[in-house]
């Protein structure tokens, strides 16, 4: 019978989750690195016992971490990454030109086709790739070079690459977005890039449709229709039909279009799911009520789903990585809080549970659907 | 035999318990201790000082014999308790953060 794996990364360590495919009984294993922040993890399509990790501490800087096992027993691997050449300069909060410096690895995203391959979105942002199973790390340069990287800056939580998203159909286009520079695109396997932001509106920076400089929160995609892009901006959900060429907005009748998470329904592509924040400096839900809104129209029409979630006195926040679906017949959602809740549903989002309640501030959510 | 005592986290890191005791060839210096323990410890590589630049993290302070031995040069001598293995050289995490 298949199963399912859900990996959570919190700041105090790792907890994987697994069920049958019911997802109604959860054995929870965990902390895994107990103490440390533990960005993301994320298994290989190609292999699903292989798993990557990024654990980093204020400490101890960051550390990279690998199972074969799914997630039983782990190894450390590399953990250099050094940019090519000489680094140069991003600008800092203020405007003042800042030398890229490495922080962490915020995001993994294993090749679709071979376990040993692996990106890695880094802070500051960067995007790094290695082909020998994590052990070593070679930035793709093309992207900070591209032109524009002088101009990128921090948003409120880093300079951070936190989106990779690889094109099924096409083995050398993969997307990146970055806080606050802004998506890209690359159609020769990450040599080259280009901004992707035409028809975004920042208001509140000097040139709200500037070519970068965007804080781009999310972007999801389906893997049937690699060409349909939706992203959660710092505000507005935006929606592009041609590869991110051209963006338009989606947020119809949303409480707020403000917020973090963005994810597509395994089996209908028009189907997408946000979670509504109220901004700029709560960062908690509207009205102390957790709702995830449901499109079925890809975008502008929206339903709240609220089935099993508080909807009272509830201030918590689902940051951009912590929501994830996996590809049951009926398609399963879940999302981590940062109160330490991670909720599932186990019908597309009409009803949900939470599976644990009290674990760590949630940073990030993956699930893998097991044969 | 040169002893050396690592923050709580890097214990588990490196999966050792307690204390760890290192052959140090040539001078006994912070540095030469470091290349010791990284080189039989590879995943504790980045986490104690910066693999490119080689500086100390900022969060993490150098002891032995009851001294402060964090700004200390890296190449310079460390006491002769330290080389005769007795007293430990401390590695020690800052009480800082949450």
């Amino acid at each position: 019978m298949s199963s399912v794996r859900v990996l959570v990364g919190t700041r105090k360590g790792a907890f994987i989750l697994e069920s049958d495919g019911k997802r109604e009984k959860w054995d929870i294993s965990g902390p895994h690195f107990a103490g440390w922040e533990m960005y993301h993890l994320k298994g290989s399509p190609a292999d699903p016992n292989r798993i990557y990790a990024s654990q980093c501490s204020g400490w101890h800087g960051q550390v990279v971490q690998r199972s074969n096992d799914g997630g039983k027993t782990w190894e450390p691997i590399g953990n250099k990454f050094v940019y090519e050449g000489v680094p140069g300069t991003h600008q800092w909060y203020d405007g003042t030109a800042r030398p890229w410096e490495f922080k962490r690895v915020w995001h993994f995203e294993p090749s679709l086709t071979d376990p040993d391959k692996v990106y890695a979105g880094i802070e500051d942002a960067a995007l790094f790739q290695s082909t020998d199973g994590g052990q070593s790390w070679q930035e793709l340069p093309g992207l900070r070079g591209h032109g524009s990287g002088p101009k990128w800056q921090p948003g409120a939580g880093g300079m951070c690459l936190h989106t990779i998203l690889l094109d099924p159909s096409d083995p050398g286009r993969m997307f990146i977005a970055i806080s606050a520079a802004g998506a890209f695109r690359s159609d020769d396997s990450g040599k080259t890039w280009k901004p992707i932001n035409k028809g975004l509106t920042s208001l509140h920076i000097p040139e709200p449709t500037a070519e970068v400089g965007h804080c781009v929160h999310r972007i999801a995609m389906h893997p049937s229709r690699p060409n349909v892009l939706f992203m959660q901006k710092h505000w507005d959900v935006m929606r592009s039909d041609d590869a991110g060429e051209n963006w338009h907005e989606v947020s119809g009748n949303l409480p707020t279009d403000f917020g973090f998470v963005i994810d597509v329904h395994a089996h209908e592509p028009e189907t997408i799911y946000v979670v509504p924040i109220k901004s700029d400096s709560e960062h908690f839900p509207p009205e102390g009520k957790l709702r995830v809104y449901r499109s079925r129209t890809g975008g502008n029409e929206w339903e709240a789903l609220t089935n099993g979630l508080p909807q009272s006195d509830c201030y918590v926040n689902v940051l951009r990585d912590a929501m994830a679906i996996d590809s049951f017949d009926k398609c399963g959602v879940y999302f981590g809080t940062t109160g330490g809740q991670v909720y599932a549903s186990a019908d597309a989002g009409d009803h949900w549970n939470a599976i644990v309640r009290d674990l760590p501030a949630v940073l990030s959510v993956e699930v893998q659907t097991l044969p | 035999m040169i002893r050396v005592w690592l923050p709580a986290h890097l214990r588990t890191l490196a999966r050792v318990d307690g204390e760890v005791q290192l052959e140090v060839d040539g001078p006994v210096t912070r540095a030469s201790i470091l290349d010791a323990l990284e080189a039989r410890y590879p995943m504790l590589r980045g986490t104690i000082r910066d693999q490119v630049t080689r500086e100390r993290r900022p969060f993490l302070r150098f002891f032995a014999c009851e001294e402060d031995l964090s700004h200390e040069p890296p190449d310079a001598p460390l006491p002769e308790e330290v080389v005769s293995g007795k007293e430990p050289f401390l590695i020690l995490g800052a009480i800082a953060g949450g």
